[in-house]
């Protein structure tokens, strides 16, 4: 990047006079922001459940059940932590840290807005594809370490699912990197500034001509949004938690604080998919409308609204369509959407070469 | 000053202290009275029999090769998207170079693919057994 623009961090380290103070709060500031919207969606995934179902959901805890979430955190704290017998237990702990972790080092990269990224590095999209990847040895490794049938099946059918379904991300996020010339997440968020035109769902900026690659890019976009649904391991492709057959999953051993770790895990890991969605498809931090509402403010109150917009569509989902059997699922992946992810990266790039 | 893979590193950090502070806080509040049932592998209320490390389905195998074919695939076609379009032109000639490159690079893989789906491994359903039927155990009389 050539311009120099004055960053939250370069601002805070100004006013505290402290670099350390500065690089805290740029650091704390995601978790403080995951541990609110980890709150408000778990809010949120009860009562849209209870309106799509026709219910009131939780009512008791607060006006209109609103404090339910905190309640819930506070019993998982009280909650006795089991750990089975036969369990190998080294890595039955060892799992929702490197489950946690992981999600939130992905937090890292993303630009929240023009002036707010914790990190900027250059490799932004390759290092969340990396980190994304991290949570499938997390899944293995509580899984196996449970000592217990339902959770290693559960775990095998997470990763062959995962890493199926990685593949035709990789490819969309790939066809992205061709559109932007960048890997830099803030840098492909620039190149969809202006009006929402402009955003690489409908082709990115470019003449008249971009009419031949908006089919391209929109069944992308549908791609991506169904491929992060089988990565976050959310309906309809809950298999490895499939409480009719599986009990939990790999995490039918876990209570307590250590399976409010992996909810956690979960939860963040549905914002990175939507999060990366926003970025890569819908303009992240830009405003729809060019230079109105527009600015670092501006800008974080767009990337929040438009990643809520799709953490909300994995809930309607999820309350929406029955769960996939296991060779749909895989059928699904590798006869279909690996095919046109491919026929859409050959079509973006002949685009490319042409424009 | 930390450069970018420090904040990383701190991110790294900082969320495994979370989850440390969020088990010592629960640790000090929760009750701890196990007993032998409680510590026993849940399965639905019964005995557990046997140790379920056991040897799985083969097919988990085929999906992890095919997965890191691709993986690997994809990792390298990283570096060629980011300097494609300056590669693909040189003022206003559009040069195929790269785009065929890729081609060729990508065919390779997807001939395998297509072998793995001709040789039906991406079928998750069982294979069928041939199960014989009473007409052809009877020994039918010549002529």
């Amino acid at each position: 990047m050539g311009q120099h623009i004055i960053t939250l961090y370069d601002w805070l380290a100004k006013l505290s006079n402290s670099d350390l103070i500065a690089v805290i709060v740029v650091a704390v500031l995601p978790l403080i922001f995951l541990v609110v919207y980890a709150l408000v969606a778990i809010l949120g995934e009860l009562k849209i459940s209870a309106f799509i179902q026709e219910r009131l959901g939780p009512m008791r805890t607060g006006p209109w059940g609103i404090i339910q979430p905190v309640a819930e955190v506070v019993k998982l704290l009280q909650k006795e932590d089991i750990t089975p017998e036969p369990a190998n237990k080294t890595l039955f702990n060892l799992a929702p840290f490197l489950m946690f972790t992981a999600a939130y080092a992905g937090f890292a990269v993303i630009p929240f807005s023009s002036h707010f990224v914790p990190a900027g590095i250059n490799l932004g999209l390759f290092y969340i594809f990396a980190i994304g990847s991290l949570a499938v040895i997390g899944i293995v490794m509580g899984g196996w370490a449970s000592n217990n049938k339902y959770s290693l099946l559960g775990a095998l059918r997470s990763v062959s699912q995962i890493v199926s379904y990685e593949i035709p991300a990789a490819i969309v996020i790939l066809t992205v990197v061709v559109l932007a010339n960048s890997m830099n997440l803030q840098v492909i968020n620039e190149k969809q500034s202006g009006w929402f035109w402009n955003w690489f769902v409908f082709g990115g900026p470019g003449s008249a001509w971009k009419i031949l690659v908006i089919p391209f890019t929109v069944v992308m976009m549908l791609l991506y949004l169904v491929a992060s649904l089988a990565e976050t391991n959310r309906t309809p492709f809950d298999i490895p938690e499939g409480e009719s057959e599986l009990v939990a999953g790999y995490h039918t051993e876990y209570s307590g604080m250590k399976f409010a770790m992996f909810f956690f895990a979960e939860y963040a890991n549905m914002f990175i998919v939507a999060a990366l969605v926003t970025i890569l498809f819908f303009g992240g931090w830009n405003s729809p409308f060019g230079s109105f509402m527009s600015g670092p403010f501006w800008g974080v109150f767009w990337f929040i609204i438009k990643s809520f917009f799709f953490v909300f569509v994995q809930i309607w989902l999820r309350w929406t369509l029955p769960r996939l059997r296991v060779d749909q699922l895989m059928g699904v992946s590798w006869k279909f959407m690996v095919p046109i992810a491919f026929v859409c990266f050959f079509a973006v790039g002949i685009w490319v070469m042409f424009m | 000053m930390l450069s970018n893979f420090g904040i990383i590193l701190l991110f790294f950090i900082i969320g495994i202290l979370f989850v440390a502070a969020g088990l010592i806080t629960a640790a000090i509040i929760r009750p701890h009275h196990p007993n032998p049932v409680k510590l026993s592998t849940y399965e639905c209320g019964e005995e557990p029999i046997g140790i379920p490390w056991i040897k799985f389905n083969i097919r988990f195998y085929v999906i992890a090769l095919v997965f890191l074919l691709f993986d690997v695939e994809v990792v390298f076609l990283f570096p060629w998207a980011v300097v494609f379009r300056q590669m693909s032109r040189i003022g206003n000639t559009i040069v195929w170079f790269a785009f065929i490159e890729m081609l060729v690079f990508v065919a390779v893989l997807l001939a395998g693919l297509a072998y793995v789906w001709v040789k039906g491994d991406l079928n998750w359903e069982k294979p069928k057994p041939y199960i014989p039927k009473l007409k052809d155990l009877i020994i039918t009389k010549k002529g």
